[in-house]
């Protein structure tokens, strides 16, 4: 068999790591994997075009930003940690773990649409969490914001991918079940998506602890950012 | 009907909206960048309004000029718009007189899908349906963010131009990050055709010797794993390292249940999804969204719960497959 388009991995494998642009690196593997398997250039073309036109729709999110952009100039944010920092209970590590929960749940049920990066975690979700460590804690260094930042966004895409699976007709079931058929094999969704349920579980256990973990973290990170503005008595 | 191509049409406006925006910018000392963002934001709207007119190897050479304009950073400013004492005020004294309203909008859009998705989908006037049946979803989606924006300057009492001005702050701050989703997926496309699995699959077959059930076992995870890494997508692995290594080997040699071993094996690749910055809509993307400078910012947020729980897979993938 033809081993030759693996030089298409190469090209992301090396081209990463060296920093150089990934939409160079993905572009030049595309070509390249191409050329490998003795693809004509037209034809290499309209498969980049084709394929292009055939997954536009992962940018129609882009429809939401008009809506979250009008919000965030009218105070979305503001409004947002205003009303977290308001509720006394309100700490980080409990907000992501309610997020989580929710969107998990939601997900298992096929409501996938209920949160997102562009929907949810910039303007509701990473403020909030932000002004819930800060109200909690005391001021953060930059560096612990941005990682909170992050963290929510990783919350929210461990969420939605361990919740997701269990849900009958989401494609990753039908895929499997619909893979097993072509080769064979009848197996019913429900018995595949079951299956799913032990990983869920493990991906709120582990995720959970390491929101806990996170919240300690913060709160030392907070006291010793306090205390290097604190004025230092020398005598 | 209403269909997929009118979603795409909507967004083709915005986008050639914001181009024209992007010509026309009054900042000083742009130089250059004006034609190039304009370009780009101009050929991707081109791509979503005539994408289905032009000839597929046009739209191949119109892909390849969206990849050099961002590829050779012609795409977003190097100072990035910081919002005004102006801006803060405003959004400080509007956050207080409109409250809660201002999370109305942000809900319309997930349950105006779920609604359109699930009721309007059924809706038919003389035999034909409101929405095209199979994109429901993904037209729903178009629809309820109409009705959001709607809604959003309702209550704020702003304009559309507006809307678009603020659309274009937010594009901009993702910048080529938009870009990359779709070119993985195209790349995954190129590595179907070019039959990449099936030879990842081979070597993973020649190079490790599967007669013992951990071994197996172990080679199908990490399999699953490496080549969701490098494809971006578990979807793409699944059927490759399922019939190369886990139908033949796992199910057939050593017995295993197959809808145990597919059902953990595809979250094993899930694990991969986590790590690798071609799964870009889910982990680079939201690094543009949130401005931080870490382009890994989020894949590193996830390696502690992507490792553990990997290795919490291959546990389950060895005790509830070989029950």
């Amino acid at each position: 068999m033809n081993m030759w388009p693996l030089l298409g991995i190469a090209v992301v494998v090396v081209g990463l790591p060296l920093r150089i642009h990934p939409v160079l690196v993905v572009t030049a593997a595309a070509l390249v994997t191409g050329a490998a398997a003795r693809i004509e250039a037209v034809a290499l073309l309209a498969m980049l075009g084709r394929g292009f036109l055939k997954n536009r729709y992962l940018l129609l999110f882009a429809l939401t930003l008009p809506v979250i952009g009008v919000l965030e100039r009218r105070g979305l944010k503001e409004h947002a940690q205003r009303w977290i920092v308001g509720i006394k209970a309100a700490t980080p590590a409990r907000l992501l773990l309610a997020y989580f929960v929710v969107r998990q749940a939601a997900a298992t049920l096929g409501l996938t649409s209920l949160g997102g990066h562009a929907q949810t975690v910039r303007p509701l979700l990473a403020p909030m969490t932000e002004a819930a460590a800060e109200s909690a804690h005391g001021p953060l260094p930059e560096r612990s914001r941005q990682r909170l930042k992050a963290f929510a966004a990783g919350t929210d895409n461990i969420a939605l991918f361990f919740g997701e699976d269990l849900f009958l007709a989401f494609g990753a079931v039908l895929l499997i079940s619909s893979f097993y058929r072509d080769s064979g094999l009848v197996l019913e969704p429900l018995q595949i998506a079951l299956w799913g349920i032990p990983t869920a579980i493990a991906a709120l256990a582990i995720h959970g602890v390491r929101i806990l973990r996170l919240e300690r973290r913060l709160a030392a990170e907070a006291s010793r950012a306090s205390d290097d503005l604190a004025p230092r008595s020398t005598p | 009907m209403i269909g997929l191509a009118h979603v795409y049409y909507a967004l083709g406006a915005l986008l050639a909206w914001v181009a024209w925006q992007a010509l026309r910018d009054p900042r000083p000392g742009l130089g250059w960048r004006r034609a190039t963002n304009g370009a780009f934001w101009g050929v991707l709207a081109a791509l979503f309004l005539l994408g289905d007119l032009l000839p597929e190897a046009v739209a191949g050479l119109a892909v390849l000029a969206l990849a050099a304009l961002a590829g050779f950073g012609g795409v977003g400013y190097r100072t990035p718009a910081r919002p005004s004492p102006e801006d803060e005020a405003r959004a400080a004294s509007s956050a207080a007189a409109l409250g809660h309203r201002l999370l109305l909008p942000v809900l319309v859009i997930p349950l105006g899908t779920l609604a359109g998705a699930v009721g309007l989908s059924r809706v038919a006037f003389g035999g034909r349906a409101l929405l095209d049946p199979t994109h429901a979803t993904l037209v729903s989606l178009g629809l309820a963010c109409a009705l959001a924006l709607a809604l959003a300057l309702r209550l704020t009492r702003e304009r559309v131009p507006i809307a678009i001005v603020e659309a274009r702050r937010l594009l901009d701050a993702i910048g080529w990050a938009a870009l990359l989703p779709i070119l993985l997926a195209t790349l995954g496309g190129v590595f179907t055709q070019a039959e990449v699995g099936t030879a990842v699959a081979e070597l993973v077959k020649r190079t490790i010797p599967m007669d013992h059930r951990v071994v197996a076992v172990l080679a199908y995870g990490g399999g699953m794993t490496l080549l969701t890494m490098i494809m971006g997508n578990a979807f793409a692995a699944f059927p490759v390292m399922t019939a190369g290594v886990g139908l033949p080997l796992l199910v057939k040699l050593h017995g295993a249940d197959p809808a145990a071993l597919g059902a953990i094996g595809m979250l094993t690749g899930y694990c991969g999804t986590l790590m690798t910055p071609m799964a870009a809509n889910f982990n680079i993307v939201p690094v543009a969204l949130l401005n931080l400078p870490d382009q890994y910012a989020v894949i590193k947020a996830q390696l502690a719960t992507a490792i553990p729980l990997f290795f919490a897979n291959l546990l389950l993938m060895y005790f509830l497959a070989f029950r």
